[in-house]
């Protein structure tokens, strides 16, 4: 079976850049870019979520189906 | 799924005014996934706050809410619940505002066990002005009043709730985001004055002096002293040197305020 990637949708005008879903994410998915959180590798992904729920700016949403 | 935080959200107040990696959005995000998995009814849900960053909260919800003056939320959450007492009252709030300038009205509120849940976001300082020590500043962290160090000791806000007479008592932290929504709703649903103290981060006021290199060393030392009380039993006295406990610390079934007066009102119009 085919893996499916997620969307990862980062909302730069809410993104205050804390790190914190880059420090947090098990495989490195994301990276900052410049002053906001970016997706690096969506490839590694594996829709824990956990960066989503730990953002405290309600920046991030991983969209699966 | 993506959760969709937007639904309990007032429209266009996203952005916040917390700083970066400031843990208040982390417990702002909890309370909305107990509320969502409550199915608690927005409009017959009042959310109360006092003054400072943490009391912000309730200004970006879209439920019922009450923004009041330093100290006195569960003053003025007590005249909401007696006047409707159908509808579930949730108050927020910071330890300065909680257990300093509001700590009589907390102490009270917890002994009358009236039906409401209190979420406290304990930074240990005052954020909003800049980094004043509160009740719940360790001792020898340095605040803007104490550059030399604490002298005095902290509450254990828990302890605190469980002495004054508060009958659901919980401990979560900013970094263990997922218990969070559930120690809330646990909180929710006990009939009676439920605490949920959430330990938290303020690195612009707190971590900058007490020289936490930045919001990720703030995220892992609240992850390393957390120990679940599950887990606390079979430690020794010694292995739980400067851990706190997480998770539901206490609860108990007594009487609760709104039901009691109810009596009183039915005795009085018996007139006996
Ligand atoms: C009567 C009164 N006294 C003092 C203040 C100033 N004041 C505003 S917020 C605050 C402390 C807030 O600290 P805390 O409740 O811990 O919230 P935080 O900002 O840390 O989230 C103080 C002393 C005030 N607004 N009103
Ligand atoms: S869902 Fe998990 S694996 Fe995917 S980016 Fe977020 S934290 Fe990383
Ligand atoms: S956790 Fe949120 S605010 Fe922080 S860098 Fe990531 S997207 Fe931005
Ligand atoms: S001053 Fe502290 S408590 Fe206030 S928003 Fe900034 S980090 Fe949060
Ligand atoms: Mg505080």
């Amino acid at each position: 079976m085919e893996k499916t990637l997620p969307k990862i949708e980062i909302i730069e005008k809410y993104c205050k850049g804390c790190h914190i879903c880059v420090e947090f994410c098990p495989t490195k998915v994301l990276e900052m870019q410049g002053f906001v959180a970016a997706v690096k590798n969506l490839e590694a992904c594996i829709k824990c979520m956990q960066c989503e729920l730990r953002c405290p700016d309600f920046a991030i949403k991983v969209i699966t189906e | 799924m993506a959760f969709d935080y937007d639904k309990y959200i007032r429209p266009g107040k996203l952005p916040h005014i917390w700083c970066p990696g400031c843990g208040h959005g982390i417990v702002m995000k909890g309370l909305i996934r107990a509320i969502d998995s409550l199915k608690l009814d927005t409009k017959n849900t009042a959310i109360v706050s006092g003054i400072g960053c943490a009391s912000r909260l309730p200004g970006y919800m879209d439920c019922c809410t009450l923004h009041t003056a330093h100290g006195r939320a569960a003053a003025f959450a007590t005249g909401v619940k007696m006047a409707k007492p159908g509808m579930n009252v949730i108050l927020v709030g910071g330890d300065g505002d909680g257990t300093a300038i509001g700590g009589n009205h907390f102490i009270h509120a917890c002994r009358r066990n009236i039906d409401m849940t209190y979420i406290i976001l304990n930074n240990k300082i005052y954020g909003m002005t800049g980094g004043q020590f509160s009740p719940a500043t360790p001792t020898g962290a340095k605040a803007s009043t104490t550059p030399y160090g604490n002298p005095d000791p902290a509450f254990d806000i828990a302890k605190l709730a469980i002495g004054a007479g508060a009958t659901f008592v919980a401990r979560g932290t900013a970094y263990h985001a997922a218990q969070i929504d559930k120690l809330i709703a646990e909180a929710i649903q006990h009939k009676g004055f439920s605490v949920v103290e959430i330990l938290d981060d303020c690195p612009t006021t707190f971590g900058r002096r007490n020289k936490f290199k930045s919001v990720i060393e703030m995220m892992n030392h609240l992850k390393e002293i957390a120990v679940p009380v599950k887990a606390a039993e079979k430690m020794s006295a010694e292995q739980l040197q400067g851990k706190v406990l997480t998770g539901v610390l206490y609860k108990e079934d007594r009487p609760e305020y709104t039901s009691e007066y109810a009596k009183v009102i039915e005795r009085a119009q018996a007139g006996k």
